[in-house]
């Protein structure tokens, strides 16, 4: 039976697993629609209609077509509340506060940097293009200012965002995914006490290991 | 029932979007000025408010944020029927609509303006040169976001629907300074931008907040 719940993109695409780790984790199905970005299929007109900037993912479902990765993740986690992980977006409103803060330091504080590294010492050298070493030497200054806010932080608890798991720290996953596995500055995570502690228990979830199986099978 | 506390500068942009939020909703709060200039917002003190030292910061009783999005966004929630609507209520579907429109600003708009209101506004307001690399790559950047407001907004009057939401008051505070500067040309040249951002800039809440600069 189709499942009205599509994701438009490449699952290689840090915006767009962010997407999928939510939709397992809410145990919602979804169909994956590929975008052929080599082709520029990304740029077409017809792609435009559901996402005008021109960017995975896109989102459809019964209801609604969507984008920007992080709205979707919340619209999934409001209109699934019951399903799958409960908690993953917090049951009571300072729970969903002190989640949204750190979503918001993820996407203000986290992501620039890491997006910039994960593109020049991952994407870059597999797609032939020069490599950029003093954008990636003022990245790697700002990541690590930002991942010792992490370690105090995650210090004084589990995951970012209290006790339990969250879209906050969920939404680290993909970018620290690539720095980690993919390039040579994964000890910026892994050589931290509590953020490699962390990083350890994410990583380590079922949802991000069905995400990351799904990237693999896509190569 | 606690007071609520901003804790930040009113020449901050992220301040200022808590600030002009709060004065729509016309909610009472204590504004505790930090003295950035002497270095306050990375003392010991204000790091257990903001763990980055950066403003602003909120408490109400034993509750602190930062991040003025979250702050906003816990705030329209628990005082949904205060002062100005600015939510979308009814079903998941029209919120998250508003949801994306506050992403767009946050993660397409806020990047290439926020440097450019550093390289316009504040360095010619400390003495620093622009550099004018940075300046015409953000303004490309910017025009291409403004390109997808105007098809938007010639559909919708305001961003996420109909009426002035958060996903419009998030965009005030790098948009007054832009107005205000050379950038000024990317707004007044897309007529739907254009008429959007002189609605939005003429809201009571906003002339408080510009109010407060002079305090």
């Amino acid at each position: 039976m189709a499942t009205p719940v599509k994701v438009h993109g490449p699952p290689l695409s840090t915006a767009v697993s962010r997407v999928l780790a939510c939709l397992i984790e809410k145990d919602v199905p979804f169909q994956l629609i590929p975008v052929n970005m080599a082709k520029g299929e990304h740029k077409s007109p017809d792609f435009l209609k559901i996402q005008p900037f021109g960017q995975v993912p896109a989102f459809q479902d019964e209801a609604i077509s969507l984008f920007e990765s992080r709205a979707i993740c919340r619209y999934v986690c409001e209109k699934y509340a019951e399903k799958g992980n409960k908690g993953l977006y917090g049951t009571n409103p300072l729970a969903k506060a002190s989640i949204d803060q750190w979503v918001e330091a993820e996407g203000q504080s986290f992501n620039p940097p890491s997006s910039v590294l994960v593109f020049q010492l991952a994407f870059a050298p597999r797609m032939k293009l020069k490599q950029d070493e003093s954008l990636i030497s003022q990245n790697e200054t700002k990541l690590e200012k930002v991942l010792e806010v992490y370690e105090k932080r995650l210090g004084e608890s589990r995951f970012l965002a209290g006790d339990e798991f969250s879209l906050a720290d969920l939404s680290h996953l993909p970018n620290a995914h690539y720095l980690v596995t993919a390039t040579d500055r994964g000890e910026m995570f892994t050589s931290k006490k509590n953020v490699g502690r962390w990083w350890g228990e994410i990583s380590s979830r079922d949802s991000w290991k069905k995400v990351v199986d799904m990237q693999k099978q896509s190569t | 029932m606690s007071v609520m506390k901003v804790h930040g500068n009113s020449f901050s942009t992220s301040t200022q979007r808590v600030l002009a939020f709060l004065y729509e909703k016309d909610i009472e709060f204590q504004f505790v000025n930090v003295d950035m200039a002497a270095g306050e917002h990375k003392s010991e003190n204000f790091l257990l408010l903001n763990p980055f030292g950066q403003v602003p910061a909120f408490e109400e009783g034993d509750l602190k944020l930062f991040e003025s999005r979250a702050i906003t966004e816990y705030i329209v929630q628990e005082y949904n029927d205060k002062g100005t609507q600015l939510l979308l209520p009814g079903s998941n579907k029209t919120m998250a609509v508003l949801q994306l429109w506050k992403e767009v600003e946050a993660h397409r708009f806020n990047p290439p303006s926020t440097k450019l209101v550093f390289e316009l506004h504040y360095k010619p307001f400390f003495g620093m040169a622009t550099d004018t690399a940075v300046v015409e790559e953000s303004e490309a950047e910017l025009a291409k976001v403004l390109d997808v407001y105007e098809a938007r907004l010639a559909q919708s009057k305001y961003l996420a629907c109909d009426h002035f939401t958060l996903a419009d008051l998030h965009h005030l505070p790098n948009v007054h300074y832009l107005m205000g500067s050379s950038a000024k040309k990317l707004f007044d040249s897309r007529p739907h931008v254009s008429a959007w951002v002189a609605d939005i800039m003429a809201r009571p809440a906003w002339s408080k907040v510009l109010d407060k600069q002079k305090q």
